[in-house]
């Protein structure tokens, strides 16, 4: 049995070799549908795992505290448009403090709002972050000029500003910035400081904000709510139990009885969570993509399945040949088969090994502006890559075959 | 004994409605190592004959004995096997792989045999009997028309035949080079190999021991040739 296929894949190798241009122009389908399939599954990969570690690097052992109430899997309240003022500055300072989170490490509480900005004659449209002191711990982010607020500013409702390093750019230029005085909303600001270049991560730019402390932020826009509190935790294994003594320390501020959650104010989500919500969503749309690729597989074995018809009449008279000097029905149904398994399996490692190629090409390209890109072939899709091609190889190669062989010797002979 | 037993064999084509009779109740014997042309103007049956008698088609009744088996009873493999081990053919249009080399070419009916012998030892003793040896890594398209025929021969030959068929091997030959297609098959039968050559021509036809002249689907003499 295995003797015989091998003996019919000779036969099929043979008879792909005397027709060399043919047979690679047939393959042409089954290689850019594979090699298709390969880079997609490559470049989300690699996407995917540039968003993640982006997200891992502000730290996994982050919670974050929304106000509103939400269910866990639903939307929460507060993108759906409605401002919840159930959180305060008071809130945060409560979570701050160790006799009720014992696992903290800092808060940084937030209200974010939209505002332009003015400097002598230039103005510029920017997003203001109002924020606390803790957002350097929480957040990560460097000083590059000046200092950042104190404390003391935050709580006294100092006109101070930090810019983000596009803010500086737009608006000052190279001219020094601290010390000089900028307009939000007809208030006066002193820049005391620009924070260092982070680009966009996760979809957020860091550069292009204004950070104010928040109660001068608040006051700014008239409000005295948050947006949203982060707290870091000493450890990832604590995030659990710091959970649980956020969500204690607000029922008892808020004054709710009720602990099984139902009737809290606020939402706690942690970053492991929202984790494994992207790579979720990354993962369909990667999968997505690689299903549209395979559609072009498909067509691939259609053309190949026509191309192997034509063939087998084009043949006919080799077939009849064959028969007369002694192939049986199996050994011609065997090879015209094999003759389509080699050329969409062949096809297939072509296109793997293109693939691979033009994704590595991607990265390469990709890496050289700077971004942390990993080049990632995952063995998982070589392994379909190779199984798929011969799928399609034997499903569009049976009819041909089976044409083939049922052929009877003397019509065959006869064929002109 | 007898190779070949045929007794009133008959073939009709069936077309819609339409009966063709081809060959009508023919019988006859070939013994081993005879040299037996099958003669006859176009129309009169001779191929559908040497098919029949080759195992290639069937006929439509009456019956037919290779070496002891009723072909009747043989099912599509054993008639494959029949033709791959005792049966060696010879065509008109030579009917070699395009694109393929004169070697691998004479080994192609080794592929489908079930013996076990070095394929190349034994293609290249084929072809140094049709006197080709120096032609073993041309492709077909690179010879002419009589080395062609005689790759052809040397593929008939290759697997040790009970039995050879040549149908109009000359057909598309000029006369020299067609003579020496005939000597070749004439020095083969001398050596022991039993030879049916389907021709309409006379000149042709008087290489071998005995004439059967078929008209009109009948045998209308079946003599030596002096």
């Amino acid at each position: 049995m295995v003797k015989a296929i091998i003996k019919s894949i000779k036969i099929s190798i043979t008879s792909l070799l005397a027709n060399k241009a043919r047979s690679f122009l047939t393959m042409l389908g089954i290689i850019i549908g594979i090699g298709a399939v390969i880079i997609i599954m490559a470049v989300g990969a690699s996407a995917q795992n540039l968003v993640l570690t982006q997200i891992k690097s502000l730290g996994t052992n982050l919670i974050g505290i929304l106000p509103g109430h939400s269910e866990k899997e639903s939307p929460l309240n507060a993108f759906t448009g409605f401002s919840v003022t159930t959180l305060t500055y008071d809130d945060a300072m409560a979570l701050r403090d160790k006799k009720n989170v014992p696992n903290i490490v800092d808060v940084v509480a937030y209200n974010k709002s939209a505002g332009t900005a003015v400097w002598s004659l230039n103005s510029y449209d920017t997003n203001l972050s109002g924020i606390t002191v803790g957002y350097l711990k929480v957040e990560g982010g460097e000083v590059k000029i000046g200092r950042f607020f104190t404390r003391e500013e935050e709580k006294n409702f100092s006109r101070v500003a930090v810019l983000g390093s596009t803010v500086k750019k737009e608006l000052f230029g190279e001219s020094d910035v601290v010390g000089q005085r900028i307009k939000i909303k007809n208030q006066s600001f002193e820049v005391i400081g620009v924070m260092k270049e982070r680009g966009i991560v996760a979809m957020q730019d860091y550069d292009d904000q204004i950070f104010l402390p928040i109660k001068t932020a608040q006051k700014l826009i008239g409000v005295n709510h948050l947006g949203l509190i982060r707290a870091k935790i000493d450890q990832k294994n604590n995030i659990n139990r710091a959970i649980n003594d956020v969500e204690a320390t607000l029922r008892e501020r808020h004054g709710i009885t009720d602990t099984s959650g139902k009737s809290d104010d606020f939402t706690v989500r942690n970053a492991v969570q929202a984790l494994d919500m992207i790579t979720d969503v990354t993962n369909a749309l990667k999968y997505f993509l690689a299903a549209m690729a395979a559609l072009s597989l498909i067509v691939g074995g259609i053309g190949i399945m026509n191309i192997m018809l034509i063939s087998v009449t084009e043949r006919t008279r080799e077939v009849g040949l064959r028969k007369a000097i002694g192939a049986n029905n199996s050994n011609i149904l065997n090879q015209f088969l094999m003759e389509t398994v080699v050329i969409t399996l062949l096809g297939g490692i072509i296109g793997i090994l293109l693939g691979i190629a033009v994704s590595f090409l991607i990265s390469s390209g990709i890496q050289f502006f700077g971004y942390d890109w990993v080049f990632i072939i995952s063995p998982l899709s070589i392994f379909l890559a190779i199984a798929v091609s011969t799928i399609i190889g034997l499903v569009f190669g049976l009819y041909p075959a089976i044409k083939a062989s049922k052929l009877s010797p003397i019509e065959a002979l006869r064929y002109e | 004994m007898s190779l070949i037993e045929v007794k009133n064999l008959d073939k009709t084509y069936y077309s819609g409605e339409i009966e063709t009779p081809a060959v009508k109740g023919v019988s006859f014997n070939i013994n081993k190592g005879e040299f037996v042309a099958i003669m006859g103007p176009s129309g009169s049956g001779k191929s559908t004959l040497m098919h029949i008698l080759g195992l290639l088609d069937k006929a439509t009744s009456g019956e037919y004995f290779f070496d002891d088996q009723n072909a009747k009873y043989l099912n599509d493999n054993e008639l494959a096997f029949l033709r791959n081990e005792k049966m060696g053919f010879v065509f008109q249009a030579f009917n070699l792989l395009p694109r393929t080399t004169v070697l691998d070419n004479v080994k192609l009916p080794l592929t489908y045999s079930k013996k076990e012998f070095d394929h190349n030892e034994k293609a290249k003793k084929a072809l140094a009997d049709v006197e080709l040896s120096n032609r073993l890594d041309y492709y077909t398209n690179e010879i002419s028309g009589g080395e062609k025929q005689r790759v052809a021969i040397a593929r008939a030959l290759v697997n040790d035949p009970s039995i050879i068929f040549a149908d109009e091997p000359t057909g598309n030959l000029d006369s020299k080079t067609g003579k020496q297609i005939i000597n070749i098959l004439q020095k083969l039968n001398e050596t022991g190999n039993t030879i049916i050559l389907v021709t309409h021509d006379k000149e042709i036809a008087k290489h071998a021991n005995r004439i059967i002249h078929l008209k009109d689907g009948l045998i209308i003499s079946d003599e030596p040739v002096e």
